[in-house]
């Protein structure tokens, strides 16, 4: 209770006595209660640099702090505010209402995730297949000796990953892809691009061990590279192409 | 046998079935294609050796190619231990089967017995 005062008493970047203002329409819905969700609308002030996020917090400080929303860095850094905006999934925190371009703003949880209360969902899924792809550097002498210097890269070895490198496990491209929509074992491209950012990085030697993994029923196969993973990545990360890559290894054309 | 394996083989064979089948049609267009779908046409080619060949070739590609694809259409549709195993085997006896009865008939025909 004491954290959701601390949110309230937050202040905005949006003064209350802005001209403009949209409908904010948040998806409510307590799965322990709720039998399905239901839309509240909201009339929220905004100004050309307010975002989604920013919206909702108001919505929170004014109207109905019961509101659950996950947030934290608001830079698109933490990867905490995915959710369906206009029926797309976006990180709330780097999405401006005036880029929007509608008078009503429609914010949803993400789709294939459980909901935990209302934007709020669970995580658990993404993060098991995060981590089953080992997503470290795999090394028989991954301890450096006092002698030694840093694994070297060259400028062409480093690019090869890099862009993999800046996903921030936001859980956009898992929301947006249609195979994660229907089959629950599938492990998703936020896993499926980690697993190329790894097997690419020539300091590793875990490529055979991660191939194996991802080589299964539920695993690399079940991507039909529909492409929307790619379209919806903050961060400029493409798991479409690093998934193609990475069948590239399985199918023998890269080594 | 590994996923990869089985999509190597998947991608072969619509490769293969893509060639064969163009293949198949034109010679279709040889003959003008009413004609070719008359009853003593039908059985001339069957008893032309290597058409017959080339038919069961495409038989086994679309065989393997379409029931795998409908495996992985059902794998993707649900989920479980039990239902995964069924389908995977039920997709494969489909696959068995259907080569064979399209085999019987190809060769039945090719014999005469037809």
């Amino acid at each position: 209770m004491a954290q959701v005062s601390s949110i309230a008493d937050e202040q905005t970047s949006t003064p209350v006595s802005s001209s403009k203002s949209i409908t904010l329409r948040i998806s409510r819905y307590n799965p322990k209660h709720d039998e399905s969700s239901q839309f509240m609308e909201f009339s929220v002030p905004y100004e050309k640099w307010t975002t989604v996020l920013e919206a909702i917090l108001e919505v929170k400080k004014h109207f109905d702090h019961s509101v659950a929303v996950r947030y934290s860095c608001r830079q698109a850094t933490c990867g905490s505010c995915g959710m369906m905006i206009n029926g797309k999934p976006r990180l709330a925190c780097f999405t401006k209402i005036s880029e929007l371009n509608s008078n009503v703003i429609t914010v949803e949880p993400m789709n294939n995730f459980p909901i935990i209360r209302d934007l709020a969902v669970k995580f658990e899924r993404l993060f098991d297949s995060h981590h089953k792809i080992k997503p470290y550097l795999i090394r028989d002498d991954s301890e450096l000796e006092s002698d030694e210097r840093e694994f070297l890269q060259s400028p062409k070895e480093v690019e090869q990953y890099i862009q993999f490198a800046n996903c921030i496990k936001c859980g956009l491209c898992n929301s947006a892809c249609p195979t994660m929509a229907t089959d629950s074992s599938f492990v998703g491209p936020q896993a499926l691009a980690q697993a190329y950012r790894y097997v690419a990085d020539s300091r590793d030697k875990g490529k055979d061990t991660r191939l194996k993994i991802i080589d299964e029923s539920h695993g690399i196969w079940r991507c039909h590279f529909a492409g929307s993973c790619s379209q919806v990545c903050p961060k400029g990360v493409d798991p479409a192409m690093g998934i193609q890559l990475l069948r590239g290894y399985l199918l023998g054309f890269r080594s | 046998m590994r996923e990869s394996t089985i999509m190597k083989i998947h991608y072969g064979t619509a490769l293969a079935a893509v060639a064969l089948v163009a293949v198949h049609i034109l010679m279709r267009l040889t003959q003008g294609f009413a004609e070719s779908l008359e009853y003593e046409s039908v059985l001339a080619n069957y008893k032309f050796i290597p058409y017959a060949i080339m038919l069961e070739l495409i038989l086994i590609l679309l065989s393997v190619h379409g029931f795998n694809g409908l495996r992985v259409i059902l794998l993707e549709l649900k989920q479980g231990k039990t239902y995964e195993k069924a389908v995977s085997y039920g997709c494969f006896a489909a696959m068995i089967g259907l080569i064979v009865y399209g085999s019987r008939t190809i060769i039945m025909t090719n014999m005469g017995m037809i």
